[in-house]
């Protein structure tokens, strides 16, 4: 039952909205049929509606046309009814309709006119805000004049205290003055200013006083002028010292950026580089031109010029490696070959001027060389030349063997000498010793407890006839005598031989190191003439004693 | 550092000879001539009337003795004692006296500054000038004595003369463009004359030893002007000392600012040293107060003071000046600079226990020594670069760039010193309180390391 109650549904409303098909369309749904089946479906759905249902005369099978017209007329209230809703449902909507359109344009309204009072407000404020500043500085402004204007009150009260003060100095003076001039006038004994001095005392230089004259106004104009010039020299030589240094420094700053800037060789396309380069080259040239003209005011000006340039140029040179360097660190590869590269070149012009010198140094040597070879034209020529090389040398060894010789014979000379000498010290020393031993006998005999360490020392060596060991001589240098006893042994009529005798006269170092190398001849002669007991004496005597 | 015994003076009047073999003391009316090394009583003179100006004349020879109540002036030889000169102005009274440069002429300013008489001791000579200025300096000698320059004033406009002091001739007369001239100074060069306003117009004049003006130089308008002036002694630089507590130097090339110095309350430059007095006093125990110690230990009451570094930032006591004074005690008073011109030590007048010391070679401030009571005196040494100062307490202080103390002057009595100045070989000083001198024996070569 449920399609044909759809199809009951859409033909109702379909007989609302075209009741001219209403009779094609029910009479789909009823036919001779289904009379009952219709009745009682219509009743089911009258009932659903609330209304009384028709009831089906079986007797006939027809409808009786009240109940149906009944409910016929039910339903068309019914629908009448609705209609009517409908109807005011349409109405409502349209008027709701309206109501929103009418609300949704005073919304937007509301919104304009919203955003408007906003910016309005905003401007407000921001006119608040400026007219808050501009109150601020003008209180600001007000402030400081009223600063200003107490200073300047305090500034006027103190001048006007300064001003009271002096004047009131100056009236007290004024009043002193008046009464002074009052004294003055009522006294009678005017003392007079005098001068009482014993003795005219000289002028502090010795001079005399000179009369006034114009000459001497003269003088005194020529003296101060003097003393103002030369003040002004003594100024200006410092002042030029000061300035030449300065201008040393300068160029030396010039110099050095010159040479900052020259090494690197630039790249074909830059030429302002090379342009700079040679221009420096022209400008080292000048330096000499400016030393002469030192004071003037053109090379001054050429000067801190050029220094100006070349600190132009050298800080766009470092702009530029700055800005490479910057290329270096984006483009790493690309960066690397430019910096190899330059390296690169750098080593190429450092080798090629290494290069260059080493070809200047081997074309020098090849033009002596030649020279030497190619100059000697015939044989003697060659040969008196050879010679002259070496005639300096030869001269000089002649005169060496001529020293060398002398030498030698003095050294003969000298030896012989030693040896006479020797001999006689031998004779002389005997005698000494023997001397030497009676005093020391005497000695011992009146020898007391209370002796000093030499005599002790001197008695023990008496006593110790004959044993004198070598290390107790060496501890005691001076004083020892313990070998004077045993001359005896020395006083033997040989002939000591030379290394001895130099040995002994200290000629030749000996084991103990008593380096006493120049004691000549007749240094010793005189010793032993005296007969002190000098060390060298007594050592020598040790010395002597020591090969035995 | 050794001490002298104490001698006697009276109004500071002690002066030690130019060639400073002697030092000359009055006390009264009697002048007393020692012998410098020994201290011996070389000569004794006796004077008409107490003293109340004494100078030595540039040679040594003679001593100026002025006793200004009766006008007289009396003169001493030192090679012949009984050779006497006296000079009496007579009723026109007398306010300063002081000797020519050549010591043979003596320069008496006569009472209300009427004029200048010129006495000579050579030839008994008397020249007046007219119309000298009354200002802080009005006469200066050039260095080497040989020009004068006095300040004139005649119909309220300020002359200039410069005089040539060996026959007095009168060599320029040129009006000066101050309002008000309150003092002149020639450099030490001799050339030029710095010549300033008084306080109420900041206003500095360079001339020319000729008479030309050179430069003027004016910091600022209306507030209170110059309060010192001093040129350094190679005549590079002169410091001029203004009431704004700041010391403008200039250059003797341009005769422009080359810097300013100021005296802030608190010192933040992190080279300079700031020095403290501190006293320590000395702890009493009970059994210390015995009779014998009090009189014989008179440690007890002098305490002993040493400097401490302050850490900087460091704050100066000022002492705020009464604003309806004339004259106030602010501003800078008091410049020298040291005999090397490496130096140059200041004093502000409101900050009047603080002594600043600044770089001439770095144009900063190198030391600020704070003391305990108002300086009251500082001289250089004439041949090192060493501050002696004293604030009338009994101790002398040193200041050096190796550093400085302070030494008690070891008088029985209490000794304040009042002032003090330098012995010209460096080697003592010689220090005066209100009633006596006492020297001070320096080493030359001392290093004063802080105690």
């Amino acid at each position: 039952m449920s399609p044909s109650r759809q199809n009951l549904h859409h033909s109702l409303h379909s007989t609302m909205a075209l009741p001219k098909t209403s009779y094609s369309v029910l009479s789909a749904f009823c036919t001779e049929e289904n009379i009952s089946q219709c009745i009682a479906y219509i009743n089911q759905e009258v009932c659903s509606l609330g209304l009384t249902g028709v009831s089906l005369e079986s007797k006939s099978g027809s409808l009786s046309a009240v109940p149906v017209l009944n409910l016929l007329y039910e339903v068309l209230q019914l629908q009448r009814r609705a209609q009517r809703a409908l109807h005011e449902l349409e109405t409502q909507q349209l008027k709701n309709g309206s109501d929103l359109e009418h609300l949704q344009h005073s919304n937007c309204r509301l919104k304009d006119q919203l955003e408007h009072t906003r910016r309005d407000n905003s401007g407000l404020h921001e006119g608040e805000r400026q007219l808050q500043l501009k109150i601020k500085t003008l209180q600001n402004w007000l402030k400081s004049e009223k600063e200003e204007v107490q200073k300047l009150q305090s500034i006027i009260s103190s001048r006007a205290t300064q001003y009271n003060h002096d004047t009131k100095r100056k009236e007290r003076e004024c009043t002193k003055l008046k009464e002074r001039l009052n004294q003055l006038l009522m006294d009678k004994r005017d003392k007079k200013l005098s001068i009482e001095i014993s003795n005219h005392v000289g002028r502090s230089d010795g001079k005399r006083g000179l009369w006034k004259t114009g000459k001497m106004e003269a003088r005194h104009e020529g003296e101060m002028y003097k003393a103002l010039l030369s003040d002004y020299e003594t100024r200006q030589r410092s002042l030029m010292m000061e300035n030449s240094e300065l201008k040393k420094v300068l160029q030396h700053m010039k110099k050095d950026m010159i040479t900052i800037l020259s090494p690197k060789k630039p790249e074909p396309a830059n030429d302002s580089l090379e342009q700079a380069v040679s221009e420096c080259e022209e400008e080292i040239g000048d330096p000499s031109r400016e030393t002469l003209e030192q004071s003037c005011e053109q090379a001054r000006e050429q000067l801190t010029n050029s220094i100006r340039l070349q600190w132009r140029k050298l800080k766009s040179h470092m702009e530029r490696l700055d800005s490479q360097a910057s290329l270096v660190a984006s483009q790493e590869r690309e960066g690397e070959e430019m910096m190899s590269r330059k390296e690169h070149e750098e080593e190429m012009q450092r080798m090629r001027m290494e290069l260059q010198q080493c070809k200047e140094f081997i074309h020098m040597q090849q033009q002596l060389l030649q020279q030497q070879l190619s100059s000697p034209c015939d044989e003697e020529t060659a040969a008196l030349l050879n010679d002259c090389y070496t005639l300096e040398e030869k001269e000089r060894l002649k005169e060496e063997w001529r020293l060398f010789n002398e030498q030698k014979r003095n050294f003969e000379r000298e030896r012989k000498n030693f040896t006479e000498a020797a001999i006689r010290l031998g004779h002389e020393r005997k005698a000494f010793e023997e001397d030497r031993a009676a005093w020391l006998k005497t000695q011992f005999l009146n020898m007391t407890p209370f002796v000093d360490r030499k005599r002790s020392a001197l008695s023990d060596s008496a006593l110790s006839v004959g044993t004198e060991p070598e290390a107790k001589l060496q501890s005691t240098p001076p004083l020892v005598t313990k070998s004077l006893f045993s001359t005896p042994k020395a006083a033997s009529v040989k002939m000591p031989s030379t290394a001895d005798l130099y040995r002994t006269l200290h000629l030749i170092p000996d084991s103990r190191g008593h380096g006493k190398c120049q004691s000549g001849e007749m240094s010793t002669k005189s010793r032993l003439r005296n007969c002190s007991t000098d060390c060298s004496v007594l050592s020598f005597v040790r010395d002597e004693n020591s090969p035995i | 550092m050794n001490f002298s015994e104490v001698f006697k003076q009276s109004n500071q009047l002690c002066k030690v000879s130019p060639d400073g073999k002697y030092l000359a003391t009055c006390v009264q009316y009697r002048l007393v001539v020692r012998d410098f090394n020994s201290l011996q009583i070389a000569h004794l003179y006796t004077c008409l009337d107490p003293v109340m100006h004494m100078e030595w004349s540039s040679d040594s020879l003679f001593i100026l003795c002025a006793m200004y109540k009766r006008g007289l002036v009396q003169v001493w030889s030192l090679e012949q004692p009984d050779w006497h000169c006296k000079i009496d102005e007579g009723s026109i009274g007398l306010v300063s006296s002081r000797w020519s440069p050549d010591g043979r002429h003596v320069l008496n300013t006569t009472e209300f500054n009427l004029r200048v008489t010129v006495w000579s001791l050579c030839t008994k000579a008397v020249s007046y000038i007219k119309y000298p200025k009354a200002c802080q300096k009005g006469v200066d000698f050039t260095a080497d004595g040989r020009y004068m320059a006095l300040a004139e004033r005649r119909e309220c406009k300020d002359y200039i003369s410069v005089f040539v002091c060996d026959d007095w001739h009168l060599l320029r007369h040129f009006e000066s463009e101050t309002q008000d001239l309150a003092g002149l100074e020639w450099s030490p060069n001799c050339c030029v004359l710095a010549v300033w306003d008084n306080c109420l117009e900041y206003k500095l004049l360079l001339y020319s030893l000729d008479g030309r003006l050179l430069s003027s130089y004016s910091a600022y308008e209306w507030s209170l002007g110059i309060k010192s002036v001093a040129w350094s002694p190679s005549s590079q630089f002169l410091a001029v000392g203004s009431y704004d507590e700041k010391v403008r130097i200039l250059n003797h090339i341009t005769w422009k600012k080359i810097t300013e110095f100021e005296h802030p309350a608190t010192i933040i430059n992190t080279k300079a040293v700031v020095f403290k007095e501190v006293e320590k006093r000395p702890v009493v125990g009970s059994e210390d107060l015995s009779i014998h110690q009090l009189t014989v230990d008179n440690s007890l009451f002098s305490t002993q003071s040493k400097y401490e570094i302050t850490q900087l930032p460091a704050q100066v006591p000022v002492i705020k000046p009464d604003p309806d004074r004339a004259n106030p005690k602010i501003g800078i008073s008091a410049l020298a600079f040291s005999a090397d011109n490496r130096f140059l030590a200041t004093k502000n007048d409101n900050m009047p226990q603080s002594l600043w010391v600044w770089d001439m070679q770095r144009l900063s401030l190198l030391a600020v020594l704070e003391q305990t009571a108002p300086v009251r005196c500082f001289v250089w040494d004439p041949r090192r670069p060493r501050l002696a100062l004293c604030t009338g307490n009994t101790k002398v202080y040193l200041w050096s760039p190796a550093g400085c103390v302070s030494v008690n002057v070891p008088v029985e009595g209490s000794f304040q010193v009042l002032s003090l100045f330098w012995h010209c070989s460096g080697s003592s000083l010689v220090l005066l309180s209100k009633e006596h001198i006492c020297l001070c024996y320096v080493e030359a070569g001392a290093s004063c390391g802080h105690t």
